[in-house]
C-alpha cells in the first residue's frame, strides 16, 4: 500500500499523545458521574446536626434521636452503673477505647463528656444492626454476668452501658460515639465537636 | 455544508423571543452577588410568605457570598435551618380560595418567564377599580396577585390603556397618583435586583457552566489537533 | 507482551475475541473514499452511549410519581452533585441524536446506500428511527412540565382518531382517562428500560447487517467486485482500523466541542430543546398558548395539520414515516449515488429537501390560513417524491458509472 517510508516514531508520538488526551477525557467525564452518587445537598441538609433535650431523661432511661439518618442513643446512667463500669475492665475488648471510635474528648472509662449522660450511635460494630437496650441486671436470658448494656440480636454480641464491646462476640470494637457538645446543661447538639476539641 | 451548521446554532436563538409586547430590558449580572444578596432580602420578605421557592435552600446563598450567620440572621425567618428549602406555611387549596390561582412555586419563574417580563412586569402594576384586588397589570392582564411592593413604589394610573390599542409594542405610560417610600429610580435598582436574584435562583449552576465550558473547549481544541495530525499521518498510507 | 499474548490466546480459545476484532474492525475492510457524511453512524453509535449513561444516572435520582417528578428534576439540578451537567448532557443529547440521525439518513438517501443490497441495513435503520421517536416521546413526558403534558395529550389523542378502536385503543395508553401518574409511571418504564432495549438489539442488527455486506460510498461502486486475485482484498478497500477509526476520532472530537457549546453555554437551545413553558409543572386545567412537539417530530406534524380531517390527518401522518420503509423498492435508478444521477432526479431531491425542512418549520408555526396552505403544497411533494419514484427515477438521464473508485 505504501510506497513512501513511514514515519514510525511519529506515528507512536500522535498515538500516544491523542490516546492520553483520550484518558484524561475519560476521567474527566467519568468524575462528574461518579462525585454525582455522593450524598446531595438534600442528603447533607437532613443530616445536619440534631439538638436534643436531655433535661427529662431521668437516670436508667434511654433516649433515642435521629442524626444522618441513623439512630443516636443518649442514655443516663447512674452512679451505680459508672462503678461498675470501672470494674469490668478485663472483660472487654478495648476497655480504654483505644481504637478511635469517639472523639478524643470521650476517650475516658464512660466515654461521655459528662460521666452520666451517654451519647452513642446505635449501630453494631459487626454488621449494622441496631443492638437492643438491656439495662437490668442478670436476666434469665443474657446469664448471671449480665451488668447491663446492648445485646445484638442479629449475632449475639455484646456492649456494656458505655457502649464497650465484650470479648468473644463477632462485633470487632465499640460503638460509635458522635461528635456531640453541650450548649446549655440540659441540651446537647449531636454532630459539632466541642470546643476546643 | 459547515456555513449551514452554524447558521442551525445562531437563528434559533431568537425563536421564542417577546410575544408578550412591550418589555424593559432587565439589567441581569450574575457577577454582581451585592445585587444578587439585596434581591434575595426583597425575595424572603415581599414573595416568600405567599409563593414558595421548593427548590432552593437557603445554604445555597453561600454561593453568592454570603455566610451561614448572615444567612441566619437576616434571611430566615420561615424555618430554622440554613440546609431548609424554601417553603410556606400557606395551604394550595387555600391560597387558590383567596387568590384563584394558588401563586406558583418562583424557584424556576425566571426559566419559564424571562427576566425582562419580570423586570416588567414588577414594574407595570396600576390602579384599576374593576379588578377585585383593585390592581391590574400591563404585562399580565386581570392578573390574581395584587401589587406586593406598592408601599416601596407608590400607586401609579395608567395613561394610555395598551390593551385593544392597536400598537401593543408601543412602551406604555403611567403616572404616579400616590408616592411611595423609594424614588422611581431607586425602585427600579430594587426590582433590577429581585429579578436578578430570581434569574440565579432559576439556576444556581450558570456561572460555574459557563466557566466550565470554556475550560471544555479549550481542552477538546487541543485534542482535535493531535486527533487531525493523526488522522493525517496515517491517511498518508492511502493513495 | 507475551503475558498479554498468552491472555488473548486464552480467551481466543473460548470467545472469538481475535475474530471479531477482525472481522469488525481490522480486517473489515471499507471503501477508501468515505467523506464528511459518513461520520455520522459512528457518532450516532456515540450519543446512544451518551444517552444511555447519562440515562442511567438520573433514574438514580428522578421520581417516576405525578407528585414527585418535576421537582426531582430540580433536585437534580441543584442539590445532586453535577446532576445539572448530567440532565443537560441527556436533554442536549436528545436533540443531537435526532440531528445525527437525519443526516445520517440523509447520507443514505443521496449516495443510495438503501439500495440492493442493502435494503435490510436500511429496513433496520428505519425501524431504529421509529423507536427513537417513541423513546423521544415517551422521554419528554418524564419531566412533568407543560409541555411534557399537552404534548403527551394530543399526541395520544391521535390514536383516539382510529375508527371504533381509537378511544379505547388511547384510554389503555394513558391508563386513565387523562394523561396522570399512571401515564407517566409506565412511560418512565418504556423509557428507561424497555425501549432502550429495543433499541440497542436494533442497532446490533444494523451494524450484523452492514458488516455482512459492506459499506456503499459516495460513488455508488461495490468494491467486493474487484478484489486482489491473492489475498481477496478489496482494492479499493482499506481496513476500518486504523484508518477510519483515525479518521472518526476526528469526526468525534468536532461533535464533541459542538455538543458542549450547546451543554455548556445553550443548553436550552433558545427553547428549541428545552422549552420555557416545561419550566411551569404539569397543569392539566392550562393549556399553553402555543403547543409545539419538539422540533425533530414538527415535519410529520405539520402533515398532520394539513389534512383537514383527523382521521386522515393522523394516517397521513403515520405514512409520513412508514413510506420511507418502502425506499429501497421505490428506486428504479440503474446508479445508486446521487453523482451519477440525472437533473431529473436531482431537482425533485431538492424538492424533496425544501419541503421537509419546510414542513419542519411550518410544524413550529401557528396554523394560520396562508401556512396550511403551503403545509398542503409540501405535504403533495413530500409524498410525490416517494409515489412517483419508480417512474422518474427510471427516465432520468443517468451517467455512466466507473468500475472503480477514481482516484
Amino acid at each position: 500500500m505504501s510506497n513512501q517510508q513511514v514515519d514510525r516514531s511519529k506515528r507512536r508520538f500522535l498515538v500516544a499523545a491523542t490516546t492520553a488526551m483520550g484518558g484524561v477525557a475519560g476521567v474527566a467525564v467519568l468524575t462528574p458521574f461518579v462525585m454525582s452518587m455522593l450524598p446531595s445537598e438534600r442528603a447533607k441538609a437532613a443530616g445536619a446536626p440534631v439538638e436534643a433535650d436531655i433535661g427529662k431523661v431521668e437516670p436508667g432511661m434511654l433516649l433515642a434521636i435521629e442524626w444522618q439518618g441513623k439512630p443516636v442513643w443518649i442514655v443516663n446512667r447512674t452512679k451505680e452503673t459508672l462503678a461498675t463500669l470501672a470494674k469490668i475492665g478485663d472483660k472487654l475488648v478495648d476497655p480504654n477505647s483505644d481504637v478511635p471510635q469517639q472523639p478524643a474528648y470521650c476517650k475516658n472509662t464512660d466515654r461521655s463528656i459528662k460521666p452520666e449522660f451517654l451519647v452513642v450511635v446505635g449501630i453494631c460494630t459487626h454488621l449494622g444492626c441496631s443492638p437492643t437496650f438491656r439495662p437490668e441486671l442478670a436476666p434469665a436470658d443474657l446469664g448471671p454476668d449480665w451488668v447491663g448494656g446492648w445485646f445484638c440480636p442479629c449475632h449475639g454480641s455484646r456492649y456494656d452501658l458505655a457502649a464497650r464491646v465484650y470479648k468473644n462476640v463477632p462485633a470487632p470494637m465499640n460503638m460509635e460515639v458522635p461528635p456531640y457538645k453541650y450548649l446549655t446543661d440540659t441540651r446537647i447538639i449531636v454532630g459539632v465537636d466541642q470546643k476546643g476539641a | 455544508m459547515k456555513k449551514f451548521l452554524l447558521a442551525l446554532l445562531f437563528v434559533p436563538l431568537t425563536a421564542f423571543a417577546s410575544e408578550h409586547g412591550y418589555l424593559d430590558k432587565a439589567p441581569i449580572n450574575l457577577d454582581d452577588y451585592a445585587s444578587i444578596q439585596r434581591g434575595a432580602k426583597t425575595f424572603t420578605n415581599y414573595c416568600l410568605s405567599c409563593h414558595s421557592a421548593n427548590a432552593m435552600r437557603y445554604s445555597r446563598l453561600e454561593q453568592v457570598g454570603l455566610t451561614e450567620e448572615q444567612i441566619k440572621n437576616n434571611l430566615l425567618f420561615a424555618t430554622d435551618k440554613v440546609g431548609n428549602i424554601m417553603s410556606i406555611a400557606m395551604p394550595p387549596a387555600d391560597a387558590k380560595k383567596w387568590f384563584g390561582a394558588a401563586p406558583p412555586d418562583l424557584s424556576v419563574i425566571s426559566r419559564s418567564r424571562n427576566p425582562d417580563w419580570l423586570y416588567t412586569y414588577l414594574r407595570s402594576f396600576y390602579l384599576d377599580d374593576s379588578r377585585p384586588t383593585g390592581w391590574n397589570n400591563t404585562v399580565f392582564d386581570k392578573v390574581g396577585m395584587p401589587h406586593v411592593l406598592w408601599s416601596l413604589q407608590g400607586k401609579q394610573i395608567l395613561k394610555a390603556a395598551p390593551h385593544g390599542e392597536h400598537d401593543a409594542h408601543a412602551k406604555p405610560e403611567f403616572e404616579l397618583v400616590q408616592a411611595g417610600s423609594m424614588t422611581p429610580a431607586e425602585y427600579d435598582a430594587t426590582v433590577a435586583d429581585l429579578v436578578n436574584y430570581l434569574t440565579w435562583m432559576g439556576e444556581p449552576a450558570k456561572m460555574k457552566r459557563m466557566e466550565l465550558g470554556i475550560m471544555v473547549l479549550i481542552f477538546l481544541s487541543i485534542f482535535f489537533v493531535l486527533a487531525y495530525y493523526m488522522k493525517k499521518e496515517f491517511w498518508k498510507d492511502i493513495h | 507482551m507475551s503475558a498479554m499474548k498468552n491472555l488473548v490466546g486464552w480467551i481466543d480459545d473460548r470467545f472469538p475475541l481475535t475474530a471479531n476484532w477482525k472481522a469488525h474492525l481490522s480486517e473489515y475492510y471499507a471503501p477508501k473514499n468515505f467523506n464528511f457524511w459518513y461520520f455520522f453512524g459512528s457518532l450516532a453509535l456515540l450519543v446512544l452511549v451518551i444517552q444511555i449513561l447519562t440515562g442511567i444516572f438520573l433514574t438514580m435520582n428522578y421520581k417516576p410519581d405525578a407528585a414527585l417528578a418535576f421537582m426531582s428534576v430540580e433536585y437534580i439540578m441543584r442539590d445532586v452533585e453535577w446532576g445539572w451537567l448530567i440532565r443537560y448532557m441527556h436533554s442536549t443529547g436528545a436533540s443531537m441524536f435526532f440531528v445525527v440521525v437525519y443526516l445520517h439518513m440523509f447520507r443514505g438517501l443521496i449516495y443510495g446506500s438503501y439500495r440492493k443490497p442493502r435494503e435490510l441495513i436500511w429496513v433496520f435503520g428505519m425501524m431504529i428511527y421509529l423507536a427513537l421517536m417513541a423513546e423521544a416521546f415517551m422521554g419528554y413526558l418524564l419531566p412533568w412540565g407543560q409541555m411534557s403534558f399537552w404534548g403527551a395529550q394530543v399526541i395520544i389523542s391521535l390514536f383516539g382518531a382510529i375508527p371504533f378502536v381509537g378511544d379505547a385503543l388511547s384510554l389503555w395508553i394513558r391508563g386513565d382517562f387523562v394523561v396522570s401518574d399512571a401515564t407517566l409511571n409506565r412511560f418512565f418504564a418504556f423509557h428507561v428500560i424497555a425501549l432502550p432495549l429495543v433499541l440497542v438489539g436494533l442497532v446490533a442488527a444494523h451494524i450484523i447487517a452492514l458488516h455482512e455486506v459492506g459499506s456503499n460510498n459516495p460513488e455508488g461502486i461495490e468494491i467486493k467486485k474487484h478484489k486482489d486475485p491473492v489475498t481477496h482484498i478489496p482494492l479499493d478497500g482499506i481496513p476500518f482500523h486504523p484508518y477510519y477509526s483515525v479518521k472518526d476520532i476526528v469526526g468525534v472530537v468536532v461533535f464533541l466541542m459542538v455538543f458542549s457549546a450547546i451543554v455548556f453555554f445553550a443548553p436550552e437551545f433558545g427553547g428549541w430543546f428545552l422549552e420555557p413553558d416545561n419550566f411551569i409543572p404539569a397543569n392539566p386545567f392550562k393549556t399553553p398558548e402555543h403547543i409545539v412537539p419538539l422540533w425533530y417530530f414538527t415535519p410529520f406534524y405539520a402533515i398532520l395539520r394539513a389534512v383537514p380531517d383527523k382521521f386522515l390527518g393522523v394516517v397521513g401522518m403515520g405514512a409520513g414515516v412508514v413510506i420511507m420503509f418502502f425506499l429501497p423498492w421505490l428506486d428504479r435508478s440503474k446508479v445508486k449515488s446521487i453523482r451519477y444521477r440525472g437533473t431529473l432526479y436531482k431537482s425533485i431531491l431538492t424538492l424533496f429537501i425544501i419541503s421537509f425542512i419546510g414542513l419542519g418549520y411550518l410544524g413550529t408555526q401557528p396554523a394560520t390560513p396562508v401556512f396550511t396552505n403551503i403545509a398542503r403544497v409540501l405535504s403533495v411533494i413530500y409524498f410525490g417524491f416517494f409515489i412517483f419514484m419508480p417512474w422518474y427515477t427510471k427516465i432520468d438521464k443517468t451517467k455512466p458509472v466507473p468500475e472503480r473508485i477514481p482516484e
